[in-house]
């Protein structure tokens, strides 16, 4: 089977384990694709593609864009702060509107949980939601497992602990299902006003202390403190959150064992993670973005080869 | 009755590789600016076996070889049912100013060796490039595509099919034309 379930990515949640081997299968292939001398394949030259994004992004953005261009598609880019959405106009109405343009996939980021949903049920394109609200960033877990697969040889039976600000983050949902389908057990650590309500349906544990989760833990992913994000004051300072929940090198030498270290940034560096770790050879946070763009090169092929000519 | 016909047996088989073994070693020398490509998934074995057989009659230990894969290089994505899943791919040596010698089992429409070409050229630029074929399906090509080195050249038409099989637990060496069912 080399198909994916799927018609759009949306979420890991409607994924299928298979699925995710595949897209990970792929990958492989495309990691060595960008290795090359040329980096470039001619496959989706004949596919074009939207970039909509609501909200910003550096990182992701780009490697989308790069993924794109190294599948040999073509790109147009929008972002909300240059466009007629600060016109009034609606959701539906912009993307339908580039859609006349015949563009035949939909990458978007929006600050609206369900927004990528909701477009698939209006529009005729393929979605890839490149983070919709605090609900899912599909591609963001998707490269996560996959760098654990790298850095240890699998994802089953790996023991994660996510830290930090659960509430907020759209990675740590797509984390969950995408660990718990591969087999993985994962936990959260971070203060308990931002733990989400939804952890115990998920069956994720929570631990307050940052010491017992790395003792248990194989990896450690280290999630930003999301301020624009926060409306209300969740702890007292940052400085405190750093003293409590922040992860550094003294914390890491008490630990008899290594553990992985991955962080989705943009760091906010000294405060949930400290330079020693994050330079250190126990961080693969910079493996996460190169594997980042064979994975979205990976989502896209598999996509488009069910688009219907 | 049986829609299959042996076109060759396993004696026959060994005989080509040999002689396409000498042919190589007749055009290449001491291979040292060679590398020969087997083509995924089918080519492979069919390096395999052709190595195996310079280095036996050549005494030639150190010849360079990789595998290609051409999934992403075909002309027909998007014209399928499902993606094609892609190969192990293995170019380590380079292929910059050297002979490449392209090797698959069957050159039938010339398509997946167009692909080939695209996909090798990805790696550098190589002085030469021949094409080695076990069999050469004549009367059905779409692309201006000619084979350097053939095992063997077959006539048949589109509804048939070339099976080649290699020798393991469960087969011997051995090619095979299937005829269709509604025949």
């Amino acid at each position: 089977m080399n198909k994916l379930s799927v018609d759009h990515l949306l979420g890991i949640k409607n994924l299928k384990k298979k699925d995710i081997e595949l897209i990970f299968k792929t990958s492989d292939n495309f990691k060595r694709i960008i290795n090359q001398p040329i980096k470039k394949v001619p496959t989706l030259r004949d596919i074009t593609i939207a970039n909509l994004f609501f909200e910003n992004s550096t990182r992701t953005r780009l490697s989308f864009e790069l993924a794109e261009k190294r599948l040999s598609a073509d790109v147009v880019n929008f972002s909300s702060s240059s466009s007629s959405v600060k016109k009034g106009e609606t959701l539906i109405d912009t993307v339908n509107n580039i859609l006349s343009m015949k563009v035949d996939m939909v990458v978007m980021r929006h600050p609206n949980p369900g927004a990528a949903e909701f477009l698939s049920r209006n529009v005729n394109a393929s979605i890839i939601n490149a983070g919709d609200g605090s609900h899912e960033h599909p591609t963001q877990a998707l490269l996560d497992s996959y760098s654990i697969r790298e850095k240890l040889g699998s994802v089953a039976g790996r023991k994660v602990v996510i830290i930090g600000d659960i509430l907020h983050s759209r990675v740590a949902l797509s984390n969950f299902h995408c660990l718990q389908k591969l087999g993985a057990e994962v936990r959260v650590c971070g203060p308990s006003t931002l733990m989400p309500r939804y952890l115990d349906s998920l069956g994720v544990k929570h631990f307050t202390d940052i010491k017992e989760a790395l003792i248990w833990c194989d990896v450690a992913n280290i999630l930003r403190i999301q301020l624009e994000r926060q409306d209300v004051k969740y702890f007292p300072s940052l400085r405190e959150y750093s003293m409590v929940y922040g992860v550094n090198k003294g914390l890491l030498d008490t630990l008899d064992k290594e553990i992985v270290v991955m962080h989705p940034g943009p760091i906010n560096r000294g405060v949930e993670l400290n330079s020693d770790v994050a330079d250190s050879q126990h961080s693969i946070i910079l493996d996460q973005v190169e594997n980042g763009l064979a994975v979205r090169m990976a989502v896209m092929y598999l996509l488009a080869g069910k688009l219907k000519k | 009755m049986k829609n299959e016909k042996q076109i060759v047996t396993t004696k026959q088989f060994g005989i080509m590789i040999e002689r396409l073994a000498h042919q190589l070693i007749e055009n290449h020398k001491d291979f040292s600016e060679t590398i020969l490509v087997g083509v995924q998934p089918r080519g492979v074995e069919f390096t395999r076996r052709v190595l195996e057989k310079l280095t036996e009659v050549s005494e030639n230990k150190e010849i360079n070889s990789g595998s290609l894969d051409i999934t992403f290089f075909r002309d027909d994505f998007g014209r399928r049912d499902a993606p094609i899943e892609a190969q192990e791919l293995d170019m380590n040596a380079s292929i910059e100013d050297k002979n490449v010698v392209l090797i698959d089992d069957v050159l039938f429409t010339g398509r997946s060796i167009r692909s080939a070409l695209d996909a090798l050229m990805s790696f550098g630029r190589p002085k030469q490039v021949e094409l080695m074929v076990l069999i050469d399906r004549r009367l059905k090509r779409d692309l201006p595509i000619q084979p350097n080195y053939v095992g063997k050249t077959v006539e048949s038409i589109l509804s048939e099919r070339v099976i080649v099989k290699w020798n393991s637990e469960d087969s011997e060496d051995e090619i095979i034309l299937l005829k269709s069912e509604n025949e």
